[in-house]
Parts: C-alpha cells; sequence; structure tokens
C-alpha cells in the first residue's frame, strides 16, 4: 500500500528578552545553578508574576512577520501539574486567546515552493532543569531557565516529509533570528521542536493517529526522527497492528523513537485563566508601531534580489538564509550596485568557503564588505584579474584591515593591459616553444592554452588574461 | 493607653510623654499574659519588636516621623515578613522563615509601625472560625466557648483584648468583616485592587484583599492611609491617585440614602443580630440618613458561587507547597510521587484538603464548563446587581453575619453552616467591592454583634465617613471585653 505522511511541528523559541518573562531575574545562560533565580522564580509563599512588556513586543513582532492576527487581549492561562522543576506547581502559558493566531510561512526544498500555515503561537513561561549528576540518588534542580519567557509555534499538521518539516524548522530558525527575538542557540535550547507524526494511506483525507516526538534539539535529529518514526508506523500498519497515541521521545545514540507516555497517562492540566495576571490589551498603535520597525523580511529581500538584482532563486535564496548574511551581502552590493551575481559569487564562493574551513560565522568575518568591494571594483575595472584577485583577498583575511589598492600597490599586483608589454611576452614565449607552434597550427587546441599559460607565468600572473588571448591569436594567425 | 485610639496613642508620642519602646513594651507583657488562653498570636519575638521599636523612638527623636510612627501593629500570619516565622496558619510552612517582606509589612515599617507578632488564623485563610489553624484555636475574648470568628480571627482577638492596637487582615470572602463583627472590633476590605497583595500568601487570588482592623473607624482611615497604594509587582494592583482616608470622617451623613437588600433581611438572621442591627439603622435615622429598600436578587447565590471560585483558585495556588523548596517535608518517601503525597497529606489540614479536592474537581476536564465557567458568568450578575442598587442608593447597609459567634467545636463538623457564615460578605468580594463591619451591639451570651456596610467602588472614604458619624454617636466600639481587664 502506499502511504502519505503528515507532520505538525511545535517549536518552543527561546526570546532573547534580558530578563524573565514574569519577573526581573536575568536568563543568561551557564549561571552556577539557583544563581539566576530570584523569590518569584523559586515561588515563595505570595511572590506574583509581572509580565515582561519586551516578551510581549517580541511575540507581537513575529505575529506581524507572518502576517499573522494578534489576539487582544491576550489570556495567560495556569497549566497545572506537579514537578521539581516547576516551582509553582502550574505553568503559566495561554490556551484560549493566544496572542498570536495564524499566519504563514513559504518554505523551499530542492525546488519546490510550498506554504505552511500556522495555528498560533502563545507565550508561556519555561520551566527548570532537573539534573542526575553529581547527586547519589537524589536529584539537583537548577531554577536559573525557570521563568524564561518562550514563544510557542504551532504548525498546521501541512508537512509530509522530513525534508519539509526541517525546511520548516530552518526557515523559522532563520526568521525568528532574522526579527531579532530569539538567538536560535540550538545546543543551549534556544530552538527546540518537536514534531506530530502520522501516517495515512495515500489519497486519504482522515488523519491517522498521531504520536509526538518530544524535545528534538538539531535539525539532523528532527530528519531522523521522523524517518524512524514514519517506518514504525508504517510497519506497524502493514504488519496488522494499530498506533497508539502517544507521547515519544528520540534517542540520537540508536536513532529510534520511545514511548514516553500515552494518551491514558496524560495530565489533565486544568487550565484556566490566571487570577494573578490581568488581560493583555494590545492597542492597534502599538501594533502598527511595532510593524513599522520590523525590518525587511528575508522573504521581500529574496524577491528583491531576484527582481532588482538579477540573482537566481537558488542564490537569493542563500544569500537570504540568515540576517547577517544577507546584511554583509547588501552592504557589499551597496558599494557596487551594478555587480550582483559578482558580490553574490564572491560571498558564497570565496567568503563563505574561507569561513567554513576556518569555522567562522558572517559576522566574524575578518573582511569586511567595505573592503570586499573594494576588490571587486578592482576586478571590474581591470586593475587585477579574478585570479589575482584571490591573492589579495587572501592577504585581506590576514591583514588588519588594508585596503584593496593597498595591497595591490603594495605587492605589485596591477594586472598589465599595455598591449606592447604583453606583445614582448607573446612574442618570447613563442620564440621560445616553437614546437607547440607548431602543434598548435597543426590543430592541436592545446598547445593554445599551454602558450597563455607560459605568458601568463612570464608576467607573474598580471597580464591581463583577455589581451593575452587576443593578441596571441593575432600573432599565430599570421 | 491599652484602650487608647490611634490618634492618642500618636499625640502620646509625638509630644514624647510615651516612647515606642514602652508602648511596645506594654502590649508585649499583656500578649505574654493573655495570649497562652487566648491564642490569638502564633508568633511573638520581643527582640524584633523591641529593635523596631527602638528605631521608631530614633525617628520621633530626629523629627522623621509620620503619624504612625511607634506604634504597634500586629500582622496577621499571612503576610510573609523578613526574618519573622510565616505560616499562613498550616503545618505545611511551620518552618518557615520568610526572606523578604510583603508589601503591606514593609509600607507599616517604612512608616515606623513596630510589628508586634504574627496573629493566628485559619489555615491559608480558609475557614470562618479560625478553628482549622495548625497552630489551635483563638478564643473570642468576650466568651472564651465561642470562636472570634475567621480567617482574620487571631487579628480580631488581638485588638478586642487589647494585645494590639491594630492589625491587619485579610479578606476573601468575609475574612475581615466576620470576625472583626464577632469580636466587637472594627475591620474595611477595601476594593480590590487598592492595597498590593505582594508577600501575601495567596488563598484565591481574584478575592483576596488586605485591610486593616482596629477599634474604631477613624483608626482604620489611619491605616488605610498607609496602606493604599500602587505596586508594580502586584499586577491586579490599582494605579490611582492616593487619598486621604481622613478626610470626609466629620462630614454628616444627612441626606445619605443608605440601601437595604430585601435579601439581606430575610429569613436566616437570628433575632438578637437583627434587633441589633434595626437598632443601629435607627441611629442612622436619627443622624439623617434616608434609607431605600434595594434588591440583590443574585446574592443568594454568592455563597455556592465563592465555594466554585475560591477553591479553584486555591488549588492551584497551594500547589507550590510541595516539600521540595522549603516548607515541611514528610520524613520518609520510596519515591518523588511519594514525597508528594505524604507531604501534603500531613502538611495540610482537612478543611484546605476539602477546597483543593472541591477547586481540582471544578477545573478538570468536562466540568469546568458546568462549574467554573458558570460561576464566573454569575459572578458578574451578582456584581450587576449591586452597580444596579447603587443607582439608588450611595452605600448597603445589613448584617455582618447571621449569627453571633459561635461554640468552638460547634460547627466543625458541618462544613456547610459554616460556610454560609460568609453568606453576607460573600457577594461583596466576589464584586470586588469595599465592605466593612463596625460592632453595634451584643446578642445571646453577650456576643458582639457587627453591621456591614457595603460602599460602591473606591467610596472607602464614604464608608469610612459613615461609620465614624455613627461611633461619635454611640460607645460600642469603645467597649473591652471584661475578662481582660482594661
Amino acid at each position: 500500500m502506499q502511504w502519505e505522511t503528515v507532520i505538525g511541528l511545535e517549536i518552543h523559541v527561546q526570546l532573547s528578552t534580558r530578563s524573565k518573562i514574569f519577573s526581573g531575574a536575568s536568563v543568561a545562560y551557564g549561571a552556577p545553578p539557583n544563581s539566576q533565580a530570584c523569590a518569584v522564580d523559586i515561588a515563595l509563599p505570595g511572590v506574583l508574576p509581572v509580565l515582561n512588556r519586551k516578551a510581549v513586543e517580541y511575540a507581537i513582532r513575529f505575529g506581524m512577520a507572518i502576517g499573522a492576527t494578534i489576539n487582544s487581549p491576550a489570556i495567560f492561562a495556569r497549566k497545572n501539574y506537579f514537578y521539581p522543576d516547576l516551582p509553582k506547581g502550574y505553568q503559566i502559558s495561554q490556551l484560549e486567546h493566544p496572542i498570536v493566531a495564524g499566519g504563514r510561512i513559504i518554505i523551499r526544498t530542492e525546488d519546490q515552493e510550498k506554504i505552511i500555515h500556522l495555528t498560533r503561537a502563545h507565550l508561556e513561561e519555561d520551566a527548570g532543569k532537573s539534573t542526575h549528576e553529581g547527586f547519589h540518588d537524589k536529584t539537583g534542580i537548577d531554577l536559573n531557565r525557570a521563568g524564561t519567557g518562550l514563544l510557542e509555534i504551532v504548525s498546521e499538521p501541512e508537512m509530509c516529509s522530513s525534508a519539509e518539516a526541517v525546511a520548516y524548522a530552518r526557515t523559522l530558525h532563520s526568521l525568528v533570528r532574522w526579527i531579532g527575538i530569539c538567538d536560535g542557540n540550538m545546543q543551549e535550547g534556544s530552538f527546540r521542536c518537536d514534531a506530530n507524526v502520522s501516517v495515512r494511506p495515500a489519497g486519504s483525507n482522515v488523519l491517522g493517529t498521531r504520536c509526538e516526538i518530544k524535545n528534538l534539539n538539531s535539525f539532523r535529529f528532527l530528519e531522523k526522527a521522523i524517518d524512524y518514526e514514519v517506518t514504525r508506523q508504517i510497519d506497524t500498519l502493514e504488519n496488522g497492528g494499530s498506533i497508539i497515541q502517544q507521547t515519544r521521545l528520540y534517542d540520537a545514540d540508536r536513532d529510534e523513537t520511545r514511548s514516553m507516555r500515552s494518551k491514558e497517562d496524560a495530565h489533565d492540566y486544568r487550565y484556566f485563566p490566571d487570577p494573578d495576571l490581568l488581560p493583555v490589551i494590545i492597542s492597534g498603535e502599538w501594533i502598527e508601531q511595532i510593524r513599522s520597525e520590523l525590518p525587511e523580511l528575508p522573504e521581500g529581500r529574496r524577491n528583491r534580489y531576484i527582481q532588482d538584482l538579477s540573482l537566481s532563486p537558488y542564490d537569493a535564496n542563500i544569500l537570504t538564509a540568515t540576517r547577517e548574511l544577507a546584511d554583509y551581502f547588501e552592504q557589499t552590493v551597496q558599494l557596487l550596485p551594478e555587480q550582483g551575481k559578482l558580490c553574490a559569487n564572491w560571498i558564497m564562493g570565496e567568503v563563505s568557503g574561507r569561513l567554513n574551513k576556518e569555522g567562522l560565522e558572517i559576522d566574524q568575518c575578518p573582511v569586511n564588505p567595505k573592503q570586499l568591494a573594494e576588490l571587486l571594483l578592482r576586478i571590474t575595472d581591470g586593475t587585477v584579474s579574478g585570479k589575482i584577485a584571490k591573492d589579495v583577498f587572501d592577504s585581506m583575511w590576514q591583514g588588519n584591515g588594508d585596503s584593496a589598492d593597498a595591497i595591490i600597490d603594495a605587492k605589485n599586483l596591477r594586472q598589465i593591459s599595455d598591449d606592447s608589454e604583453i606583445e614582448k611576452w607573446v612574442d618570447e614565449v613563442l620564440a621560445a616553444n616553437q614546437q607547440q607552434v607548431a602543434d598548435y597550427r597543426a590543430g592541436k587546441e592545446k598547445a593554445f592554452n599551454f602558450l597563455v599559460g607560459q605568458i601568463m607565468r612570464m608576467s607573474k600572473g598580471k597580464a591581463n588574461p583577455a589581451q593575452v588571448n587576443v593578441l596571441l591569436k593575432k600573432r599565430l594567425a599570421v | 493607653m491599652l484602650n487608647a485610639s490611634l490618634r492618642q496613642l500618636s499625640s502620646l508620642l509625638s509630644a514624647k510623654k510615651i516612647s515606642s519602646t514602652e508602648l511596645t513594651a506594654e502590649f508585649l507583657t499583656r500578649i505574654k499574659t493573655l495570649n497562652a488562653d487566648l491564642n490569638a498570636f502564633i508568633t511573638v519575638d520581643e527582640e524584633k519588636s523591641m529593635n523596631q521599636a527602638r528605631t521608631a523612638d530614633e525617628m520621633i527623636a530626629q523629627g522623621r516621623s509620620t503619624p504612625l510612627t511607634g506604634i504597634p501593629i500586629a500582622q496577621k500570619d499571612i503576610f510573609c515578613a523578613d526574618g519573622w516565622l510565616t505560616t499562613c496558619g498550616s503545618k505545611i510552612l511551620s518552618n518557615f522563615i520568610s526572606p523578604y517582606d510583603a508589601t503591606v509589612v514593609k509600607q507599616f515599617d517604612q512608616a515606623g509601625m513596630v510589628n508586634l507578632g504574627k496573629t493566628n488564623m485559619d489555615e491559608f485563610a480558609m475557614g470562618s472560625s479560625n478553628e482549622t489553624s495548625y497552630y489551635g484555636p483563638v478564643k473570642n475574648p468576650w466568651d472564651r466557648l465561642a470562636v472570634p470568628g475567621g480567617s482574620s480571627g487571631g487579628s480580631a482577638c488581638a485588638v478586642a483584648a487589647r494585645l494590639a492596637p491594630a492589625a491587619t487582615g485579610t479578606d476573601t470572602g468575609g475574612s475581615i468583616r466576620q470576625p472583626a463583627a464577632l469580636c466587637g472590633v472594627s475591620g474595611i476590605k477595601p476594593t480590590y485592587g487598592l492595597v498590593s497583595r505582594y508577600g501575601m500568601i495567596a488563598f484565591a487570588s481574584s478575592l483576596d484583599q488586605a485591610g486593616p482592623m482596629a477599634k474604631s473607624a477613624e483608626d482604620l482611615a489611619l491605616l488605610l492611609n498607609i496602606m493604599v497604594g500602587f505596586d508594580e509587582r502586584d499586577s491586579t494592583s490599582l494605579q490611582r491617585e492616593k487619598e486621604d482616608y481622613t478626610r470626609d470622617l466629620e462630614k454628616s451623613v444627612s441626606g445619605l440614602r443608605i440601601g437595604l437588600p430585601k435579601e439581606f433581611f430575610a429569613e436566616g438572621m437570628s433575632s438578637d443580630v437583627s434587633s441589633a442591627v434595626e437598632a443601629a439603622l435607627a441611629e442612622y435615622r436619627k443622624l439623617g440618613a434616608t434609607f431605600v429598600e434595594v434588591s440583590l436578587p443574585n446574592s443568594k447565590l454568592a455563597v455556592p458561587v465563592y465555594y466554585v471560585l475560591a477553591p479553584a483558585e486555591a488549588s492551584s495556588n497551594l500547589s507550590r507547597f510541595d516539600g521540595i523548596r522549603y516548607g515541611y517535608r514528610t520524613a520518609q518517601y520510596a519515591n518523588l510521587e511519594d514525597l508528594y503525597i505524604k507531604t501534603r497529606a500531613e502538611g495540610f489540614g482537612d478543611e484546605v484538603k476539602r477546597r483543593i479536592l472541591i477547586g481540582t474537581y471544578v477545573l478538570s476536564h468536562g466540568y469546568y464548563d458546568a462549574y467554573y465557567l458558570q460561576a464566573q458568568k454569575l459572578r458578574r450578575l451578582i456584581a450587576e446587581d449591586f452597580t444596579k442598587a447603587f443607582t439608588q442608593c450611595d452605600l448597603i447597609m445589613g448584617p455582618t453575619s447571621p449569627t453571633v459567634a459561635f461554640n468552638i467545636g460547634e460547627r466543625c463538623n458541618d462544613p456547610i453552616q459554616m460556610y454560609l457564615s460568609d453568606i453576607y460578605t460573600s457577594a461583596a468580594s466576589l464584586a470586588g467591592l469595599p465592605g466593612m463591619s463596625i460592632p453595634v451591639g451584643f446578642g445571646s451570651d453577650k456576643r458582639p454583634i457587627g453591621l456591614h456596610i457595603i460602599g460602591n467602588y473606591f467610596r472607602e472614604a464614604q464608608m469610612l465617613n459613615i461609620a465614624h458619624c455613627y461611633q461619635q454617636a454611640t460607645n460600642w466600639h469603645e467597649l473591652a471585653p471584661p475578662e481582660t481587664n482594661c
């Protein structure tokens, strides 16, 4: 039987506010255990939550970026359950009237483009961490993370492969970083995915029973966990079994998912509106202000690069993958408005290649956009060849902010385009390589390239290659 | 001295006829003598109180005093006070020394008042008799066989027995007003949101409101001047211009329209309460007030609505008492679930458990709509009744409690009967309206009776004014229990 996969994702995005969503404690990562848990975070008797307006602003910013509706009033609700790392015995979250409703994002796999609709995005607080290391038979509790603001982003079940799920997660990851609401650090748990996976006979319009896979903290694990789970579900069904609705955990070491709890064990969370927090009224003016401060979004930039700079969709996608890369490109191309393709090639080629090799991010690039643009300008005006330019780039990378011109001058790398000088080298090379000249004239094209190479070598690479070609052809034709 | 008003104490202190240390020591001595029997205080810490008194004396000496600097006040044990054992009347907090001050505690501290100790209360403020306290029942100083009311029973007893010139209370469904009535003192629950809830251990967040308890309306006004104010740490705290609650005390009540809800004067009220209330109303007639019958048709639903909503919120608010981070933890446990179960089974008393169960039930999947949501709708209707009534009258009056104080033990096994103690007070709580109780006489066994005054939102000054006028014309509020040797 043919099967099709249905996937919906719930992604927890940690908001990059300075303080927690309901207290003034810092959210900085990596502090000693419980050093960033204030009276509110450890839920002392009598303490009360106070909403961090910045977290609301970030949620609205996200809503604006995906074309969603902002609910006003937005309501906070208590999700009640007992766990040692949940100090109040309830999590402040949202159930009805989440702050963000609807919206959509465009994802791309291979050459396919697809719109994924979002159900909602709501604000909530994170729990603390239980740790077993270093405590014999006991559990340690670190409440530093307790109360950190999260935006839980829930998609419609509209993805039908692990590739689409990964593309969705990547697009969202890029977007939340792009609009500055999350640092996107997956190792530190700033961006965590849960996947709801089900399968059904191809063509069916009834959803199969789903399993939720929790806490997938890398795109690779997301992909592998879904692939494993889809295979497991299909195997189960084809062997006459049925899928039990349950929550599963992905074990990366074994590359499998395992049952954590089934629906019957599910908690009754007894949600109700939190009486300590008033409904959040969000004015139209506030929304408009946030909208007006929104940066140009990746989708808009991508389209502009294709239309105005004639970049291929492929190039435009790569260059808008992160805000930092896109900004780097933007700043470079602003200085060379006619040379979009050249800028793109260099940034995707030399610059990215070198960054990858050295494990650097674009915002750590030793060559800044202005330096790069000046170098590319020297290619376009014929001062240096593309090949020499790579040497100059190399010097720049290792140098300390030297301009392209300074390096070209210091190393005497200026391209030679003077016909008479080039002709001199041509003549010398022809005289010294009679056999190759004869070969060429006998029809061996390869001999021509050899001769060009010799001339370039003689000029120490500085001869204008185009001119070398023309002048050599002219001489050989005589 | 023991019967002096706050204004009298204030002038004695500022004229340096008495020091705060002398005054504080006198009340501490009195507590030492009488508290063993009355059980009004859970915690007394002479050293801490005397240190505060010395600070107050310095403030006075340096001319930095406020009107109430140097005057002792007893704090209900629901308020966290830095360095003080703060139990909320529960075993589960029997070892909890608060590392911080509630806003209310801080306000009195900054005004230079002296914390005289932490008063007994029903466990987590759940009760109307002070019998649910882990620290034993409080006795009514007018008749030691009787309860003092609750949940602020320790505070009411302390003021009535002259163990403290004033005390704080909190009111969720009547917990200031009912014990004030049963102990013959004055108490006011302000409009919801006027006094910060920060540091006040939550019972039902949407209803809890702190207020003062004292001998007279004038004393209450002075105390309210300190307690009321916006607090950025409480999101439900209201941002309003500062008011002087003493400003209208001397105004005439002539022409005032007093609303008498027919539902409050129907069956249920005992005859001694009825005649004392009638006599108080007659006094108001003499003072020039007029009466109008109003109707609060949904107020009969107030108790059931209250006993859905308050437990719902409480079931969640009390989840933090899990034995993990602070408070009582069971001695032996096999695993995490066992730790939770035993800690909470041993740490909470029966009434608290009953309400957690009710609250958990009404919030459960499948019952939420029928109970919690329905109760929220009725809560709105109850509030609308008052809005309508206040178009016809300025204030509403009635009995605070349907009966005088009952005997200790009498209603312990009858929760429904106990819950009906709040029959007149819970409606105003649900509506978020200010309510107060003042003593207006005595009923059977010479037990005190209170008059309940409900004002419109933010009309505390007007309520204090009409209570003060009554207290200028009568002396019920000046009477002290005979057996306390005042």
